[in-house]
This record gives C-alpha cells, sequence and structure tokens, in this order.
C-alpha cells in the first residue's frame, strides 16, 4: 500500500515560488494500476516523481507499506529504488552503444535476475537480442524500455507518458504489452498520461488540475488497449 | 560568432600546457643562443667541456620537454575541438541547416588559437622573469665567462606567433573536417541518435557494469591518453627533480615539480570532469534504476585506474633513461658530476603519494556523481 499524506511541493526561489502540489493526498493499493490524469502543468509528473521517490517533497509524507520515504537519506533512496521501482519514460533513456541484451541487462543485473531473456521474449523482442537501439523502431525502443523496467521485478512500475512519442498502432501495442504484463506479475502500476482514453484501461483514475486532486474514480470494467479510442 | 570568448575561457588546459612548454624551451633556447656568443671566451679545457654539456642540456631539454608538450597541445586542441562541435551539435546543424558552409563555420573557430596565444605569451614573460636566476644556478661554478641576457626576437616569433597562428589555423582545419556530417546527424539529440553511435563487441556473458566500463574506455580513447599522460607527468616530474635537486640545481627542481604537477592535474582533472560531463544522462538512468553512487563511478573510473599506473611506470622509465642519457653522455666529461642511480625509495614514495592523490581525486568525483540529480534527466 502506498500512503500519500498531504503532499505539497513548490519550485522556484522565496520571492517568486511557484507551488506545483497543494496538499496531495492519495491511497495506492497493492496490485493497482492507477492512471494519473490531467493537461500539462497540472502537476502529475511532479506528483509522480515525488511519489517514487525521486525527488523530495516539501512537505507531507509518502509511505510504502508505513515506511516513509520522504525521510530516507540518499543511499537508502538509492537502495528503495533498486528494490521497490521501476520507471519507463516517453523518451525510452535506452543506452544507445549498447544492445538491446545489454540495456535490459541494466535492469536485470540490478536485481540480480539471471533470467532477464524471458522478460525480453515477453515483450517479443527475443529475435533483436543483439541489436542496437538505432536499428529499432519507437516501438520496439519502448519495448525494450519496459523489458528494461521489469526485468528487476520492481513492486511499483512507474510511467510517464510512455506513448507520448509513440503513433497509436504502435501505442497500443507497448499499452497492452504493459497491461498483460502487469496482470500476470501483479506489480503495482502508475502511469501518467494527458490521454483520457488511456485512462479507461485503469482500475484507478487520479484527476489533477493546478496541483490538486479534483476526482478520484474507478473503472468497474477497464479496457484493454485495442478497445479505447485514441 | 559561433565560438565566443566565453568558451576560450575553457581552454585553460592547452593555456596551461602551452604556458608550460614555452617557459621551459624560452629559457633553454634563449640560454642556448646567449651562451653560443661566449663560446670564442673559452679558454680551459674544463670549460669548453662543460660549455658543450649546456649547449647539449638546453637541445636535450628543449626537443623533448617542448616536443612532448606539443604534441600533448595538439591533441588537447583537437580534443577540445572535438568537444566544442559534440556538444554544439544542435546550434552547429542550424547554421548549417540554413546554408552556412562547413568553412565559414569552421571559419569561427581560429578563436582557439587565443587560448594558446594566452598560454605562451604568460610563458614568454615568465620565463623572462625567472631567467636572471635561471642563467645564474646554470653557471653556479662559475667556470663559464658570465653570460648576458638577450632578448631574441626570433624566439618570439618561433615561440609566441608562429604556435598562435598555427594552432588556430589547425583549429578551424579540424573543424572543417568534423563538420562534414549531415545536417540531420547534427540536429538530433545525442541520446536519441544512434546512427553515428560507436559500438562495441560485448563481452558473451559481461555483466552490465563490466560492458559500461570497457565501452567508457574504448569510447574516449584521447582521454585514456590524458590519464595516462597525467600520471607520466606526475611519475616522472617528481621523481626527476628530486634528482635534479643534486644533479643540477634547487630551482630546476623546483621548476619540474611545479610544471609536473600543474600539467598532472590539469590533464587528470580536465579528462575525469569530461568523463562524468559526458555520461551524465547514463549516470542519471542508472541513479534512476537504484545503482548506487560506488557502481556508477567504479563503471566509468575504475577503468582508468590501471592506465595510470602504466602512466606512471612510463614516466619513471622515462625519468630514469633521460638522467641517464644526461650523466652518462652529456656530461659524462665533466668533474665532479654525482654519480646517478637509481632512486628506489624516491620511487615508492612517489607512488605512495601518487596513489593517495589519485584516490583523492576519484573520491572528489564520486561525490559529484551523487550530486548528479536523477530528476535531471526527465527535465528535459
Amino acid at each position: 500500500m502506498i500512503e500519500v499524506q498531504n503532499v505539497t511541493k513548490s519550485y522556484g526561489n522565496k520571492d517568486n515560488k511557484l507551488p506545483v502540489l497543494k496538499g496531495i493526498t492519495a491511497k495506492i493499493a497493492d496490485g493497482d494500476f492507477v492512471v494519473i490524469l490531467g493537461a500539462s502543468g497540472s502537476g502529475k509528473s511532479t506528483l509522480l516523481n515525488v511519489v517514487s521517490g525521486l525527488e523530495q517533497p516539501d512537505g507531507g509524507s509518502v509511505k510504502y507499506d508505513g515506511r516513509d520515504i520522504t525521510k530516507l537519506s540518499d543511499n537508502e533512496l538509492t537502495k528503495f529504488r533498486k528494490d521497490t521501482v521501476g520507471f519507463i519514460f516517453q523518451q525510452y533513456y535506452l543506452l544507445p552503444n549498447m544492445t538491446v541484451e545489454k540495456n535490459v541487462r541494466m535492469g536485470a543485473d540490478l536485481a540480480g535476475k539471471p533470467d532477464y531473456r524471458k522478460i525480453i521474449k515477453a515483450v517479443g523482442l527475443e529475435g533483436k537480442l543483439k541489436k542496437y537501439p538505432g536499428e529499432l523502431s519507437g516501438g520496439e525502443q519502448q519495448r525494450v524500455s519496459i523489458a528494461r523496467a521489469l526485468a528487476k521485478e520492481p513492486r511499483v512500475l512507474f510511467l510517464d507518458e510512455p506513448t507520448g512519442a509513440l503513433d497509436e498502432e504502435t501505442g497500443r501495442q507497448v499499452l497492452d504489452y504493459i497491461s498483460v504484463l502487469q496482470k500476470e506479475q501483479g506489480f503495482t502500476m502508475i502511469m501518467v498520461t494527458h490521454n483520457q482514453n488511456i485512462a479507461r484501461m485503469a482500475n484507478t483514475v487520479i484527476k489533477m488540475n493546478s496541483g490538486k486532486i479534483i476526482d478520484v474514480s474507478t473503472n468497474e470494467k477497464p479496457k484493454t488497449a485495442y478497445e479505447i479510442g485514441w | 560568432m559561433v565560438v565566443g570568448i566565453k568558451d576560450v575561457a575553457k581552454l585553460m588546459g592547452i593555456s596551461i600546457i602551452s604556458c608550460c612548454a614555452v617557459l621551459v624551451c624560452a629559457l633553454f633556447l634563449n640560454y642556448y643562443i646567449d651562451i653560443l656568443q661566449i663560446e670564442d671566451l673559452l679558454s680551459s679545457e674544463q670549460a669548453v667541456i662543460y660549455y658543450h654539456a649546456q649547449v647539449s642540456t638546453a637541445k636535450v631539454v628543449c626537443l623533448v620537454s617542448g616536443g612532448c608538450l606539443l604534441l600533448t597541445s595538439v591533441v588537447m586542441l583537437f580534443f577540445y575541438v572535438k568537444h566544442y562541435i559534440d556538444t554544439h551539435k544542435k546550434e552547429l546543424g542550424i547554421l548549417k541547416a540554413l546554408g552556412y558552409s562547413n568553412l565559414k563555420i569552421a571559419g569561427n573557430f581560429w578563436v582557439f588559437g587565443t587560448g594558446v596565444f594566452l598560454g605562451t605569451t604568460v610563458g614568454f614573460l615568465g620565463a623572462f622573469l625567472l631567467m636572471p636566476e635561471f642563467y645564474e644556478r646554470q653557471n653556479e661554478v662559475g667556470i663559464l665567462p658570465k653570460i648576458a641576457i638577450s632578448f631574441h626576437p626570433s624566439l618570439l616569433l618561433y615561440l609566441v606567433i608562429l604556435p598562435t597562428i598555427a594552432f588556430a589555423m589547425l583549429a578551424v582545419f579540424y573543424a572543417s573536417l568534423k563538420l562534414k556530417r549531415p545536417v540531420l546527424a547534427l540536429l538530433k539529440n545525442d541520446f536519441q541518435s544512434f546512427s553515428k553511435v560507436k559500438r562495441f563487441r560485448e563481452g558473451k556473458d559481461c555483466p552490465f557494469l563490466e560492458d559500461l566500463r570497457k565501452h567508457t574506455l574504448r569510447t574516449k580513447k584521447t582521454l585514456a591518453f590524458f590519464i595516462v599522460f597525467a600520471s607520466f607527468c606526475f611519475s616522472a616530474m617528481m621523481q626527476m627533480s628530486a634528482s635534479m635537486d643534486e644533479l643540477a640545481s634547487e630551482m630546476m627542481a623546483a621548476m619540474m615539480l611545479l610544471i609536473g604537477m600543474v600539467l598532472a592535474f590539469t590533464t587528470l582533472l580536465l579528462a575525469i570532469t569530461t568523463v562524468i560531463k559526458g555520461n551524465t544522462k547514463t549516470i542519471a538512468m542508472m541513479r534512476v534504476f537504484g545503482y548506487s553512487q560506488k557502481e556508477c563511478c567504479r563503471a566509468l573510473l575504475g577503468g582508468y585506474r590501471p592506465l595510470s599506473y602504466i602512466g606512471f611506470v612510463l614516466g619513471t622509465v622515462y625519468q630514469y633513461v633521460l638522467l641517464r642519457i644526461m650523466v652518462d653522455i652529456v656530461f659524462k666529461d665533466m668533474e665532479g658530476m654525482p654519480a646517478y642511480e637509481f632512486d628506489f625509495p624516491m620511487m615508492l614514495r612517489t607512488l605512495v603519494f601518487f596513489l593517495v592523490v589519485y584516490e583523492l581525486v576519484m573520491y572528489c568525483y564520486a561525490e559529484q556523481i551523487k550530486k548528479i540529480s536523477v530528476k535531471e534527466i526527465m527535465l528535459e
């Protein structure tokens, strides 16, 4: 269980403070698929950063099973990220001079998982182990980044606009891979997006506007990637 | 103007190396030219032997130190130009897309010559400041007649003006070569542009960190050279300065030590800073995934440690061979010349000092890695 309690965050200096998160409180159950939905500048990415431990909030707490990660030291946070979370970004951030296999090993080695080839197979890239990112399409690159994140078997997977750089067909394909793997492996998934259609795939939808949560809803029957509009 | 004065301020490495090169060469060449004037005044055989030894010393020092430092300056200039182009790819790509020719853009790189001008001028002036003391120490025993210090304009031409012009032209030429890339290749972001990425054979079942370490080493060969050069300077100059104290003068010893340390630290800091800056995104990504600061540091900088030891060994051998040549060949006929043997305890002391300094520098950079924000990558 992730408990976010009254989290605040501002950017800028004393004279020119820009509040980005204004007292966010939320609870995320284990194994849930949560979408944080909001327009640009609503604070959704900052919330993702704070909840994942990439950024310290100005106030409030973020607890994983009762353990407040905002109180952890830098080394403890590193260990927390290593053991608990995985990330997928819009821009993939693959290491360009390393093969698909080595990029995935970046995640797998960290968790000491020698069977990383299974996850490469699960994202349909078993035939491209020795390819370099430059030799892959955008969708394939994003699938490598999914494999890299999941190879270390994280408890919570954070996704920041994972289909933002992809066309509709590839975007659906990538979302399908992610949601199937989430159901199979049961990890918690928190995705930031501005696409309302993608939100229909989630169990829980948190809507944000101007640094505040304006609505939390649940989907009784979440759609698959091929059932939603785009 | 594509390359601004601010960018030139970053050329401190070249300025420092060219300053050291010109300082040493100006001192010895000026002395060489001046000492030639007194050849006819020599009366005793002892004075003639001493005279020839001094002339040979000046030639050897200028050739060895000047040549070595000149080569390093050229490598460093190429490195700076390439680094500038790599870090300003987008701006240069836009200019090319607008229709500016390679030569027109590269023409702006003449500014890189100003770093050399600054260094050589300071070195030249510094040499003249040290000259009275240097001349006196060179003839401390009083075997030779008094040597007057003269200003030789040809030295100003050869040591300041021509190197500045040559380096400016070299920068323009090298930049024009490096700019011969398609516009799109320049405009694309490094982290996403894969077409020109250097690839390397990965170990079959080599762990990720091991592969990253090998890759960092292989893709930054110039930096590997700088690390070897830094430890070479440290080892050679420090041991040589200890021997110079006995063989020549305290002044020579102090000068060597100072130049050695300045060169070693300049090149080492330049190399490590570039490695860290060039891998900021990789480090940030590794930190996001949960790799510790120690693991990042080991993967990126660990590969350079054996190279630094190689540099140390080369420096030790170099200083021994050079001093052997000086004592056994150049000064072989000199009376009262102290015997020279390899100073093992001094080598050990230098090694210990080197290890402490190297690890201290690495520790400082490990702390810098710690400061790289894991959010940095997401802000783009």
